[in-house]
């Protein structure tokens, strides 16, 4: 048979769209083209199939080889056409059965050996073949474990080309060394939840309400204080404090970070929410995905349903952070490249560190702050006033010294993240059916008309309002903090305390009680 | 360079039986002008048939067929004219074809005919 067609997919973003491979061998003098908008690294599919095709113990065809990839509009990446490609090949040159192929989606690698390496983001792929009602994939082994996440279809971890086309002959399928996986990127050790406990933390009061808090409501938070007073520490503590992803969350935070390359090889769903600490000179388009053609997720994707972590927020660049604005309002973030436009998820809990000036000492005892005026006033301008805005908890990290005489013994991330799900269970409950799950994505006016404060709460923003103390915007913003922390105390409505005390976490004061707080003049927020 | 003449030489004996058999008719063997030299001319039908015969004794250097490049076509081309230009024939067709004969250790030589190389 002259012609034959195998089945692969192209990611465009996270959507996988289908991808016939045809073959065709005609007479003529030998030579192979690769038709269908490829670009450089599938272009180079056909010397790697013709190396593996030879090394596999089968003959390349001796002829005028076209192969087309179709739809030929969609523009093509990635090495992982290569298996699909030399089976299309192998399939019109007559070596093998077409008929098992028909129904099967095929991606990898192929090494100049024969063997099938793998591939960045299979766990989209699988999804995109089960969803046009493939009965199997084959996959590299490396990639198996993510494949088989996915119900519905039959995955086929494969070896090598020899092993494949064993398995379609029918015959004995040969044993080939085991897979070397590809070293990891260093990102890697980033997504993982580091393994630490709250109860390490000493004192800190405040900032354990503070992370508590945004864990349970979802609120973006921001931490300054002198280098070393914790601010790192807690925020590594407030993964932990989020209760597990659901299934449908779980599934799609696997599949960017499959994209990502980020899956560990005993692939497994990412079940935990993820904690991304891109460093403060990451780039724009390492932040919120980019590269050439088609695009890649970023940082603020691989934190999907999890925690962004920037350290040392005012050194980032102005420009990079305020990328960050519509992805924190709209919860996805599109990219535009020349060869297609790509939507990835990124609803993620923003975490912002800083120093209090850039030597570090302004509002501390430690020592004498040598920064002038103008430079405070510049440092702090580099966190844009709508970003600033769109942190509910702001919150002064001072050093455990000073904070230590709390003189409570901490409590553990699990008795914390316990509390933590029981006011993200009451809030599931509250909002049912209105698609929010949480008090952090609620607009104001739904909340102030379904879920108003009751008359004391209210008087008393109404009256910080007046004096000047709250903007209109902070207003919603202490509202949803409120009902947060009654979440966390498990009660219906929140009480006048907890308002003003939201009001704190929002606008950074100490936290003191109602009756200390009894003058309403001071800084707007 | 005799062994290697020899092989060629027997190559194209091989592949002139070969189109004998799937049913040309040789009107010419190795024919020579200042351009260069045609190692078969046949006719299949009303076609013309210009045939350039590569023979090999293994794989080691690629393919016989791979080792046919653009000049050398471009150089049959040109060949298939002169040669209608001396012969003052009038074929419905003409057509290059590429032969190749390969002789592997153990096994029989095997023929490759390629219609319409170029």
């Amino acid at each position: 048979m002259p012609l034959a067609q195998t089945w692969s997919v192209a990611l465009v973003g996270l959507e996988g769209h289908l991808v016939e491979v045809e073959a065709d061998i005609a007479q003529g003098l030998p030579k192979t083209t690769l038709i269908g908008l490829p670009d450089a690294s599938l272009s180079e599919a056909r010397d790697r199939v013709r190396a593996a095709v030879v090394n596999s113990g089968e003959r390349f065809p001796d002829r005028k080889v076209t192969i087309g990839l179709s739809p030929a509009t969609l523009p093509k990446t990635g090495s992982h056409y290569d298996v699909a490609i030399a089976l299309a090949l192998l399939t019109a040159a007559g070596v093998i059965e077409a008929r098992w192929l028909r129904q099967t989606a095929i991606i990898g690698e192929l090494g100049l050996d024969g063997r099938i390496r793998e591939v960045r983001g299979a766990l989209a792929m699988t999804l995109a073949a089960a969803r046009s009602s493939f009965e199997r994939i084959v996959v590299p082994e490396l990639n198996a474990g993510e494949a088989r996440l996915v119900p519905g279809i039959e995955v086929y971890g494969m070896r090598s080309l020899r092993q494949v086309l064993a398995m379609l002959r029918g015959t004995e399928i040969p044993d080939e060394a085991p897979p070397r996986a590809e070293p990891r990127l260093l990102s890697e050790s980033l997504t993982r939840v580091p393994e630490v406990d709250l109860d390490d933390v000493i004192g800190q009061r405040e900032g354990r309400r503070a992370i508590e808090a945004a864990a349970a409501g979802g609120h973006h938070l921001f931490l300054h204080g002198p280098p070393g007073s914790g601010k790192t520490m807690l925020a590594e503590r407030l993964a932990g404090l989020m209760p597990d992803l659901s299934t449908d969350d779980s599934l799609e935070v696997s599949a960017v970070h499959s994209l990502a390359g980020l899956l560990t090889n005993d692939a497994e769903l990412v079940v935990r929410p993820p904690f991304i600490a891109p460093h403060h000179t990451a780039s724009l388009s390492s932040l919120v995905g980019g590269g050439s053609g088609m695009p890649r997720p970023g940082a603020i994707s691989c934190a999907h349903r999890g925690v962004l972590f920037i350290d040392e927020a005012p050194e980032m660049h102005p420009l990079t952070l305020d990328t960050l604005r519509q992805p924190l309002e709209s919860g996805y973030i599109e990219v535009h490249r020349s060869a297609a436009v790509a939507k990835f998820p990124a609803r993620f809990m923003l975490v912002l560190a800083a120093n209090p000036c850039p030597c570090g000492l302004s509002g501390t005892n430690q020592g004498i702050c040598t920064c002038t005026p103008q430079i405070l006033t510049r440092y702090r301008q580099r966190i844009s006033g709508p970003i600033k805005d769109r942190l509910d908890i702001q919150r002064q990290i001072l050093p455990a010294a000073r904070s230590a005489a709390d003189g409570e013994t901490p409590e553990s991330t699990a008795v914390v993240a316990e509390r933590v799900k029981a006011a993200r269970d009451r809030q599931v409950v509250r909002y049912r059916g209105t698609g929010w799950i949480l008090n952090s994505e609620v607009p104001g006016p739904v909340l102030r008309r379904e879920h108003p404060l009751d008359t004391a709460s209210h008087k008393l923003l109404e009256d910080l309002y007046s004096a000047g103390r709250l903007t209109a915007r902070g207003f919603d913003r202490v509202v949803r903090l409120a009902w947060t922390l009654a979440d966390l105390e498990g009660i219906g409505t929140p009480t006048i305390d907890l308002t003003h005390q939201a009001f704190q976490l929002r606008t950074g004061e100490p936290l003191t009680p109602l009756a200390d707080a009894r003058s309403l003049k001071g800084p707007t927020t | 360079m005799r062994t290697k003449n020899a092989v060629g030489r027997y190559g194209e004996d091989l592949a002139a039986r070969y189109l004998v058999g799937e049913g040309f008719a040789i009107l010419e063997r190795n024919w020579r002008c200042e351009l260069g030299e045609i190692d078969i001319v046949a006719r299949e039908g009303d076609t013309l048939v210009v045939c350039e015969v590569r023979t090999r004794r293994g794989l080691n250097y690629g393919s016989p067929l791979e080792s046919i490049t653009y000049r050398k076509l471009t150089t049959l081309r040109r060949l298939a004219g002169r040669w209608l230009q001396t012969h003052q024939l009038k074929p419905g067709a003409i057509r290059i074809d590429v032969v190749a004969v390969l002789f592997d250790q153990n096994t029989a030589p095997s023929v490759d005919h390629v219609r319409g190389a170029a």
